[in-house]
């Protein structure tokens, strides 16, 4: 089952690479459309990092407490200012890990 | 006049400063579909056949997480779906290749290496084979993608759990969209969708992974018209 849900995903994915470059003419795809799709990222990935910052692995959310809410602010602040993605990710996994291993101790 | 060869070894070195985030974005998606309880075979066919590192992440999260698999394959395509608009600027520099070389190329199309050749291409109007370059830069990302996943795989059978390297999965995200916080109008689709998904959360099926992102591009298209 994992294996075929791979295998259509993979084609989902080829087909949105190839569509517009093989099969579609790129006229239809209306200057509306492609103004939209800009906002793709910042439409999708969000909805990934909300609930991974503040729902906790049975679904509820986290206390107000919880190390990874600081470790995303953490992140949040470099990433701003260095518009890095390893110092993004770096500093946010080092904030949380300072946290759980020394001040929750 | 530019040789083939240039044109493409070109496009793999306008890709190499990427690398720094690519390679350890791939050691971590690598790592993640470990700890997720996956088998190694399958975290690495998910490089070969969705080849999406972000698509990849989410795929295994929601399966892992017992979510459908129609679930898992509709978010891959809603993720995916900005592929679209990259088609769609290269299909004017790709108009004169044959169908099955449009269908090979298509594949090698990546975020970073249409960003490279779309600057590239249109500082250079009267290239004569543009192709090589989009396809310098997808190769070189394809080949790094690759071997970073399969190190991500092998190290993350070493990584203990109390690490908590779930964590990066949000860390990651934020890390791609982090260029676009200085853009107001991305910022307020941002909290759309991130407040919809902490609304939505317990959906069933794990839909607030779809709904959400919908939810944001409707109020994204409501604020285009407002602005006109």
């Amino acid at each position: 089952m994992t294996w075929l849900s791979i295998i259509i995903s993979g084609i989902v994915t080829y087909f949105s690479r190839m569509a517009m470059v093989a099969l579609i003419d790129r006229e239809m795809l209306g200057t509306k459309v492609k103004e939209v799709l800009n906002y793709v990222p910042a439409a999708v990935f969000p909805a990934i990092i909300f609930p991974g910052i503040f729902f906790n692995d049975f679904g509820s959310f986290v206390e107000i407490t919880d190390p990874k809410i600081y470790g995303a602010i953490v992140a949040l602040v470099v990433g701003f200012y260095s518009r890095s993605v390893i110092a993004t990710i770096v500093s946010g996994l080092l904030s949380y890990w300072f946290i759980i291993f020394f001040l929750l101790r | 006049m530019l040789s083939k060869s240039k044109i493409f070894f070109k496009g793999i070195v306008a890709v190499l400063p990427h690398m720094l985030s690519v390679i350890p974005f791939g050691i971590i998606t690598g790592a993640i579909g470990i700890e997720l309880g996956f088998d190694p075979i399958l975290v690495y066919a998910t490089s070969l056949i969705i080849f999406g590192g972000a698509s990849q992440i989410i795929f295994m999260q929601l399966l892992s997480g017992g979510a459908s698999s129609l679930v898992a394959i509709t978010s891959v395509g809603v993720i995916n779906s900005r592929h679209l608009l990259y088609g769609a600027v290269l299909s004017e520099y790709l108009e004169k290749l044959s169908f099955i070389k449009k269908l090979l190329i298509s594949y090698f199309i990546v975020d970073q290496g249409f960003a490279e050749s779309n600057k590239y291409i249109k500082q250079n109007k009267n290239l004569s084979n543009p192709h090589y370059y989009v396809l310098g830069t997808g190769v070189t990302l394809w080949f790094c993608w690759q071997l970073s996943t399969i190190s991500g795989i092998i190290l993350g059978s070493f990584i203990p759990d109390e690490l908590g390297l779930k964590f990066a999965i949000p860390l990651t995200f934020l890390a791609i969209i982090v260029n676009d916080l200085r853009k107001l109008d991305h910022v307020f689709v941002m909290l759309v969708s991130g407040f919809a998904s902490l609304i939505l959360f317990n959906a069933p099926f794990k839909s607030y992974i779809i709904l959400s992102p919908i939810v944001a591009l409707i109020a994204a298209f409501i604020m285009l018209r407002l602005k006109k």
